[in-house]
């Protein structure tokens, strides 16, 4: 599965991180876009149980052909946090980058984490 | 060409109601024929049975049954104004008026009826008039426009109808009735009593037991009417609606069997005295009998299609009970209302102050109902009916069907109805079919309707479906799922009373303490428009922008590229050349596609997320509000140009257009709404097909609710007559803040009404009679709501913050070079895959501003 593998390739390596904004830039329960190395990143702020969490995808639609998730509704597929594509409203799983409407569809994660008031995402 | 050669060919006199339903299920049948229609009349099948609408506004379009268009899809062959004079059975063909000829196989005569004209000495002026085809009512239309005073003769079903047109163009309007009594086939005497005092009471004259024995040149009027008593009645117009006659003139030329007073004799397969000739509808006669409903007519045309392709299908009579509304009294007639089956006992109950009476016709075992008469209420003719059709065995105590509702009434479930029982008599559509319908995946009074047809007819039977729909439902634990998605087990309206009765604010609030999980992009968006509907509060506050779909975030519809269309509010279609000029000037500089839109007013697309404030700063600057073409909510209120300039026009229609477009502005509900309002019948702005429609006439406006365009067009219904303005604006605020609260999410209003049980009736009961008591609180929370109105740019450009989320990046001002235009038409518009990939230099520069 090209899916998994992706999401495999994308984490343990030696990510070189890139401070993008700062915490107030994020919106809780939505998403920014950030530029990181000419890639467009999703990167979306959910309160879940009371604590904050941070994820981050690529923000192209593989299947609407456009640069948009990051503006898509957030939400949660059995507890799985997911965003819905605002164009055509196929989900992708924000930990895995899954997508579940289509098997062999997903996007790219990537690292990202949250030191003091910064934020940053790692290629 | 043999398969061509092969192919029976059918020709089909007559294209009335059931001629075309003829022409409808043979085509449907799949059989290897070739059908030839030849119409008498200029114009296709129309509806017959609503041809009194006509006169509140309905065109010729509006009760057409088909068109050209789909007869030549189906591949039928239409002749209109094609008057067949002969039969050559010998030869199978037959000869019309103008010498063309046409050879059958089988040859189906669908001749209807004409109406009867009395012998009267004089009734062949040119103000007498008959009631039976568009073009009758057009002739009648013009003579009501040069007449003060109209008389029909005949107090029947018709003629009944036929007073309530000439009351509408504004006559004084008299019935002469040569019976004792109103509608004698249908009522007994008692019951045409209270008829004719309700009728009476809505300023319609009636005088029964009156034979007319001349017409003459009258003194006040154009003519008098002289009856056998000696009396005299002046009248500029006379309709006759005497009763109609079956059109059996090719049957008796072509020497068919004929009944002793007309009708072409056909046996249980509507086959005639010649095995090629079938004859269907009202110029039929089974067992010496005619039927003049359009019900068994459709079974007639179903029967005769079985028997051409080899079916078995027979026509064993009809049930002629009927159930209709005559000048806004109810009226019912079930089996035997006479009580002429012999041993028969019957039950009465007479309220006269409410003008209600009610006759229940039971066997001498008092085991069956045989038959009954309902006149000012029939809420038990569905019941009365089943329990007739079906010979279901009657309660302990009988009259209590009839009586006004006490706890020991005992409602026929649906439950006790036979598989077997029609539930729908116009479509034919029994309790089976509904029972398989859902059986094969329907789970909603809609689906089953889509499905079987079932109540797409009269209409009559839209309370007993949902009923039948309901418990089938029910009785398979098909617990229909109500809830919104797996985050609330809730509804929309549900949830809709959770937020008002808590005085819930937040959509967080509302999960804790009525949901799981983290919500999804079906519960965010319908909770936002909830706390939208109730505190109207601005769209964009941090707690509810996670809510929005990305088109309320950046209040702007997101186009395939992940651009944005801009569309300023038009009020009305009314724009000044200034604002005209703005927006080109704007369009110009950022380089955005312009369309005008169906609802009066202009699209700019390919706007960029990051130009979005800009260009809206420079539109409220000029005066423009925000469109909200992205929201679920107000769209336009199209109008035309009105009594201002039109030489037609009754009434200001653009003043009003945008008082209730200014009024509405923002109003967030379940789905998009649309109005539009005309000037007059002519009915320029199409506001039949909206929400809500507003025609005006002469002496106000006409509310026409629920229609809708789209993938599944519907006609608005006529809801109320000639209102004043204020009136007019109170029901609009009720209608909409029904639905507002009670719809589910995305309904649109009309599937909205058809679920609701009683449909428009009960809408028009609320909302006129104040039936739940709860007109004051809808206006109230009207009123609350368009208080509170601001327009989101306005408020959105000036706030820093909220400028903020207009940004493809947050840690840079680059563009998203993903977007590209080429040039189409002297505009843009988004490059395909393939001229992205064929290369950059050919498209128009992104760094434009």
């Amino acid at each position: 599965m090209s899916a998994a593998q992706n999401v495999m390739a994308s984490e343990p390596q030696q990510v070189q991180w890139h401070y993008v904004c700062e915490t107030n830039d994020l919106v809780t329960n939505s998403g920014v876009c950030a530029l990181v190395d000419s890639q467009q990143v999703a990167i979306y702020s959910l309160k879940i149980n009371g604590e904050t969490q941070v994820f981050a995808i690529s923000n192209y639609d593989p299947i609407g052909k456009a640069n948009v998730l990051y503006r898509g509704l957030l939400g949660s597929i059995g507890g799985a946090p997911v965003v819905a594509s605002p164009l055509y409203k196929e989900h992708y799983f924000l930990e895995t980058g899954l997508c579940k409407e289509h098997d062999d569809v997903s996007v790219t994660t990537y690292a990202v984490k949250v030191e003091g008031d910064k934020v940053f995402v790692g290629v | 060409m043999t398969s061509l050669e092969s192919k029976t060919q059918i020709v089909v006199v007559g294209n009335g109601m059931v001629g075309h339903h003829f022409v409808e299920q043979l085509h449907q049948s799949d059989a290897n024929v070739e059908i030839t229609v030849l119409c008498g009349e200029s114009r296709l099948a129309y509806d017959r049975v609503y041809l009194s609408s006509f006169f509140s506004g309905a065109s010729a379009d509006d009760l057409a049954l088909t068109t050209p268009a789909q007869y030549a899809e189906w591949g039928v062959n239409v002749v209109t104004n094609a008057l067949v004079t002969d039969i050559d059975r010998d030869n199978n063909k037959v000869m019309t008026s103008e010498g063309q000829v046409f050879s059958y196989d089988k040859l189906v005569l669908a001749t209807g009826s004409y109406p009867f004209v009395p012998p009267i000495p004089g009734n062949d002026q040119e103000h007498c008039l008959v009631y039976r085809t568009i073009d009758d009512l057009l002739a009648i239309e013009a003579s009501a426009a040069v007449s003060k005073v109209g008389v029909v003769v005949g107090g029947g079903l018709l003629g009944l109808e036929a007073a309530n047109a000439l009351k509408q163009a504004g006559l004084d309007t008299h019935v002469v009735e040569f019976a004792p009594q109103l509608m004698a086939v249908q009522l007994n005497q008692a019951g045409g009593n209270v008829l004719k005092d309700k009728i009476e009471a809505l300023g319609v004259t009636v005088h029964t037991q009156k034979a007319t024995q001349t017409i003459e040149a009258g003194d006040t009027c154009r003519y008098k009417m002289v009856f056998a008593d000696g009396t005299v009645l002046e009248t500029d117009m006379i309709l006759f609606s005497a009763g109609i006659r079956p059109s059996d003139q090719l049957g008796r030329k072509s020497a068919l069997t004929l009944g002793e007073r007309g009708g072409i004799v056909i046996d249980n397969h509507c086959v005639t005295s010649d095995p090629n000739i079938y004859a269907v509808g009202e110029c039929a006669l089974w067992d010496n009998k005619t039927f003049g409903l359009v019900a068994p007519g459709y079974t007639m045309a179903r029967t005769a299609v079985s028997h051409i392709t080899g079916g078995d299908a027979e026509f064993t009579g009809a049930d002629m009970s009927t159930k209709l509304k005559l000048m806004g009294v109810e009226v019912g007639s079930i089996g035997d209302a006479h009580e002429r089956t012999e041993g028969a006992l019957s039950y009465t109950y007479l309220n006269q102050p409410e003008g209600v009476y009610k006759k229940l016709v039971v066997d001498s075992e008092q085991k069956y109902v045989l038959g009954a008469v309902l006149v000012g209420d029939t809420s038990d003719y569905d019941t009365l009916l089943q329990y007739a059709l079906n010979s279901i065995e009657l309660p302990e105590h009988p009259e209590s069907l009839i009586l006004p509702s006490s706890d020991a009434a005992p409602a026929l479930g649906a439950d006790a109805l036979p598989d077997s029982a029609s539930i729908c008599s116009c479509l034919n559509v029994t309790k089976g079919d509904i029972v398989s319908a859902i059986e094969g995946g329907c789970c909603s009074v809609a689906d089953v309707k889509g499905e079987t047809k079932a109540s797409t007819g009269c209409g009559g039977c839209a309370a007993l479906l949902k009923n039948v729909v309901d418990s089938e439902l029910e009785k398979r634990g098909v617990e229909v799922s109500k809830a919104i998605c797996e985050h609330f087990n809730h509804t929309r309206q549900e949830l809709f009373h959770l937020v008002k009765v808590n005085g819930i604010r937040t959509f967080d609030e509302l999960l804790e303490q009525h949901g799981e999980g983290l919500g999804c992009e079906i519960c965010k968006p319908a909770v936002g428009s909830i706390l939208a509907s109730v505190y109207n509060d601005y769209i964009l506050k941090a707690s509810h922008l996670p809510l929005q779909d990305t088109n309320d975030i950046y209040l702007g519809n997101m186009q395939k590229d992940g651009t944005y269309s801009v569309v300023p509010r038009v009020p009305g279609g009314e724009i000044t050349p200034e604002k005209l000029i703005l927006l080109g000037e704007v369009a110009k500089e950022y380089n955005l596609y312009t369309k005008i839109t169906g609802g009066q007013r202009i699209d700019l697309f390919g706007a960029r997320v990051e130009h979005l404030p800009d260009i809206w700063e420079k539109l409220v600057a000029g005066g423009f509000e925000t469109g909200h073409a992205y929201a679920k909510a107000l769209r336009t209120v199209k109008s035309c140009v009105g009594s201002t300039w039109c030489r037609y026009g009754v009434q200001d229609s653009v003043g009003t257009a945008i008082d209730l477009e200014n009024r509405y502005k923002g109003l967030r509900a379940p789905h998009k709404i649309k109005f539009a309002v005309s000037g007059c019948t002519r009915e320029c702005a199409e506001a039949q097909s909206k929400d809500i429609g507003v025609i005006a006439t002469e002496q106000g406006w006409n509310l026409y609710v629920c229609g809708n365009g789209g993938m599944k067009p519907r006609h608005a219904d006529l809801f109320a007559t000639d209102l004043d303005t204020e009136t007019l604006i109170k029901y609009i605020d009720r209608v909409l803040m029904f639905y507002v609260k009670t719809a589910d999410r995305l309904q649109r209003t009309s599937v909205w009404m058809d679920n609701l049980e009683g449909g428009l009736a009960y809408l028009q009961d609320v909302v006129i009679n104040d039936a739940l008591g709860i007109n004051g609180e809808l206006e109230a929370q009207m009123d609350a709501v368009v208080d509170a109105y601001q327009c989101e740019w306005k408020t959105t450009i000036e706030n820093p913050e909220s400028r903020k989320r207009f940004r493809q990046f947050v840690n840079s001002n680059a563009s998203d070079t993903n977007i590209q235009f080429v040039s189409e038409r002297g505009q843009v518009r988004p490059a395909t895959e393939a001229e992205k990939v064929a290369g950059k230099d050919q498209f128009i520069p992104v760094s434009m501003v």
